[in-house]
């Protein structure tokens, strides 16, 4: 068991200017979950390669525990890169199958068999230990290429958008394997992947990067309750959150004649590069729809409910004098308002409802440089 | 039927593809279509399917490492690596009761390539394994020299042809690589620990099914490998430095590559302030001299060891005919006219599926030598042709389409 730390490890490609990743300072604490997760281009995998040394690092360190491991061969690491390749040997049984790296290594069989037992238990293999792979099922096929990485005790696992070539169901499925799997051997684990969804259910901790640059780290909960900046709280959470840039006046965020009050410490802590304004986040479950008439209400025309049984979303736009000035945006697109309502109470398309903002759910953030303020 | 939305990205799209059934999952194609089964436990279902005279490969993957992969096989391509050709991708399947299917890869069958296990499990030279970890060593560093990161190199991700006495070794699976300007030499390294440790565990399986002898040390083959790579590796890449007064070493290391099979492209070299010490460094490097130099002087397209092995012919018949200060464009010519093409055109239409021509010439060369020696005089071609169609090449298996792993019948 190790933790890993990145200490400022920047990785500029030959005949680029800018990092792929830029001075990246992370700690992942020993038996951690770490989930980094990003859009294409934000430099997640390029972290996990130099963490694996497949990419040179050009300024900066990293360390597994205590060992530098910056100039240190990929094989030397005591890191295993996870579900790479889970081709299987049919003519060796299913034990040799997840033991024979170490057969190579030159363990002591003894020692080989009792560490693929151990793995098979973990990974409920134990009674097909002495059969082919053709027996099991592809499920308990790609078991057998877990346990591979299992047997050899790494230091820490890799796994790098490890879910992208399965189909949706087995996402959801192999998803909860790998957290429960690595909870259950407490290696510390750090994952790539450009879905938020499968970072917040899977990740202890996840890293949120852009452009090469982390913008936070933090719990699940921190993440979501608490984003860092406009581009956190527009990434993390589906669906997504409602975002807009408002002029402020008097105390007040100006929405047409709608006014959102801001707290005045907020107000105090913006700056020139500010200009006067302010953006405002609410989740779409921070939204209350209330009666047509109520003072400070958003009104939103219904474009389409969406039914999740549990929830309701409504996906809209601002109508009335509010709409088509790019007011707002969400993950829906410009224009477009996300509103969670009572599943029971849907509205019909095409029909307008009515919002407020719920007081102190709203997230605020300097317009100038999109930085959380905590008000 | 029920209407399906097909999307076909291809460079050439073929219209017998719209014929195939799309619409049934790969796992239940009708044996009517199928060319033959694959063999051996992969990631994923692939079928060999006959298409206008031809066979391709298909393989259902999801959607987007589909395109991932079509779009990487045809950059090797453009880079003239060693690989299967991409024929193209097809999305947007359905069943008849609606339900989506898995997208897939087709590529086009490597005519007269072997998997690895078809090659262990008939006649067995005992060099066999030996020769593969070699053809595999030099498609790594042709891959590698590419900027082409694998990321699953093993047996069973590679083709082999008969090349002279050698093997040639083309890239199948493509799914995990990346190509970068520049590898970076953690990439390698990984690269070459992961080739290491899945050919060991190939040739271990291969020993478990008793295809190999117990007594070989599969640990020692794949270390093998990794020697042989770092030594191809350091020719064509390292640095050299010497006194300036030893200037025919620059000549020396070209010539030193071409007979490792590589034209240099781009030779750095550098003076030191003063002149004494002089550094050269090959920069580009292409694969291929002895088949580009056959290429030219024939027109006839062969593998690396198959060219070298012409071009000596070549240069014998120059020698044998006087004719060694003619323009050696003219002797090609006469050679191939002469020579070459009546002894493979002796080769009858039914055999000729069971090697590739320049193989054959190849082989047959040996043959000659081999019953001059016997017979204590000097064969000529035309004899040695009939004696070895009557007494090797008829009982030589068809190799034009060897399909999965023939002879392992135990694989599922």
């Amino acid at each position: 068991m190790a933790t890993v730390t990145f200490d400022k490890a920047t990785r500029i490609y030959p005949g680029t200017e800018r990092p792929a990743v830029d001075a990246l300072d992370l700690a992942v604490e020993d038996g951690e979950f770490l989930v980094l997760v990003g859009p294409s281009g934000c430099g997640k995998s390029t972290s996990l390669r130099m963490l694996a040394g497949l990419e040179d690092v050009n300024a900066g360190r990293i360390l597994i525990g205590d060992r530098d491991v910056t100039d240190v061969q990929p094989k030397d690491r005591d890191i295993a890169m996870v579900f790479q390749n889970y081709a299987l040997y049919p003519h060796m049984t299913v034990a040799d199958n997840m033991g024979f790296a170490l057969k190579i290594a030159g363990k002591p069989k003894a020692e080989i068999r009792s560490r693929v037992e151990e793995a098979a238990k973990i990974l409920d293999l134990t009674e097909y230990l002495d059969r082919k792979p053709k027996a099991l099922s592809g499920g308990q096929r790609q078991r057998v290429a877990m346990g591979r990485a299992i047997v050899r005790q790494p230091q820490v696992f890799l796994m790098d958008e490890p879910l992208s070539n399965l189909d949706a169901k087995l996402r959801v499925q192999t998803r909860t394997q790998i957290a429960s799997l690595q909870r259950r051997l407490g290696v510390t684990t750090v994952y790539v992947t450009h879905d938020q969804t499968e970072a917040l259910t899977m990740g202890d901790r996840i890293a949120v990067l852009k452009d090469g640059l982390l913008q936070q780290v933090g719990t699940p909960r921190d993440m979501y309750d608490t984003p860092a900046n406009v581009f956190v709280a527009g990434f993390i959470g589906s669906p997504a959150m409602n975002l807009g840039t408002f002029s402020l006046a008097e105390g007040y965020a100006q929405l047409g004649s709608t006014k959102i009050s801001v707290p005045r410490t907020a107000v105090t802590a913006l700056g020139a590069d500010d200009n006067a304004k302010i953006t405002i986040g609410f989740r779409p479950e921070s939204l209350d729809v209330v009666p047509a008439g109520t003072p400070d209400s958003i009104p939103v025309l219904v474009n389409i409910v969406e039914e999740l049984g549990s929830d309701a979303f409504v996906y809209g736009e601002l109508t009335g004098e509010l709409g088509s000035k790019g007011l707002l945006h969400s993950g829906a697109g410009e224009d477009q308002v996300i509103v969670r309502v009572d599943p029971r109470k849907v509205p019909a398309k095409g029909e307008t409802i009515h919002v407020t903002i719920r007081t102190g759910e709203q997230h605020l953030f300097h317009a100038g440089s999109g930085l959380r303020i905590d008000a | 039927m029920m209407a399906q939305n097909l999307q076909i990205t291809a460079a050439a799209p073929d219209p017998a593809l719209l014929d195939l059934p799309w619409d049934v999952p790969l796992e239940e194609w009708p044996a009517d279509v199928l060319a033959a089964l694959p063999r051996g436990i992969s990631r994923h279902v692939v079928r060999f399917v006959k298409l206008s005279g031809r066979v391709i490969a298909v393989k259902e993957i999801g959607e987007s490492v589909a395109y991932r992969e079509y779009e990487l096989l045809r950059q090797l391509r453009r880079l003239d690596a060693p690989s299967v050709e991409p024929v193209g991708v097809i999305t947007g399947r359905r069943s008849p009761d609606g339900e989506p299917l898995e997208a897939v890869l087709i590529t086009q069958h490597l005519q007269f390539s072997l998997p690895y296990r078809a090659l262990f499990s008939n006649t067995l030279q005992p060099d066999t394994a030996t020769r593969l970890i070699d053809a595999l060593a030099v498609l790594l560093v042709r891959l590698h020299l590419s900027g082409f990161y694998w990321g699953d190199v093993s047996l069973s991700n590679t083709l082999f042809r008969r090349d002279a006495e050698s093997f040639a070794a083309y890239l199948v699976d493509a799914e995990t690589g990346d190509l970068h300007n520049k590898l970076t030499d953690g990439q390698r390294s990984y690269d070459l620990e992961i080739a290491r440790v899945n050919i060991i565990g190939e040739l271990m399986d291969l020993v478990a099914g008793e295809f190999l002898d117990e007594e070989e040390d599969t640990v020692a083959i794949g270390a093998m490998l990794v020697e042989r790579y770092e030594e191809l590796w350091t020719a064509l890449t390292d640095e050299e430095s010497f006194t300036a007064d030893a200037r025919w070493r620059v000549a020396a290391r070209i010539e030193r590559l071409n007979d490792l099979g590589f034209d240099v492209g781009e030779l750095d070299i550098m003076t030191d302030i003063d002149g004494t010490t002089v550094r050269i460094q090959p920069k580009v490097v292409d694969a291929g001299h002895h088949s580009r130099r056959l290429m030219r002087l024939t027109g006839l397209d062969v593998q690396e060891n198959q060219a070298r092995r012409l071009l000596n012919d070549l240069d014998a018949h120059a020698a044998a005919t006087d004719r060694q200060n003619d323009e050696e464009s003219f002797v090609a010519h006469d050679w191939l006219t002469q020579v070459f093409e009546p002894a493979v055109r002796a080769v009858p239409r039914e055999l000729r599926r069971k090697l590739e021509p320049a193989q054959v010439f190849h082989e047959l060369l040996d043959h000659r030598w081999f019953i001059s020696k016997e017979r204590g005089r000097d064969v000529p071609l035309a004899e040695a042709v009939d004696s070895y169609v009557t007494d090797v090449l008829r009982h030589r298996p068809d190799e034009l389409a060897v399909l999965g792993a023939s002879g392992l019948a135990d694989d599922a």
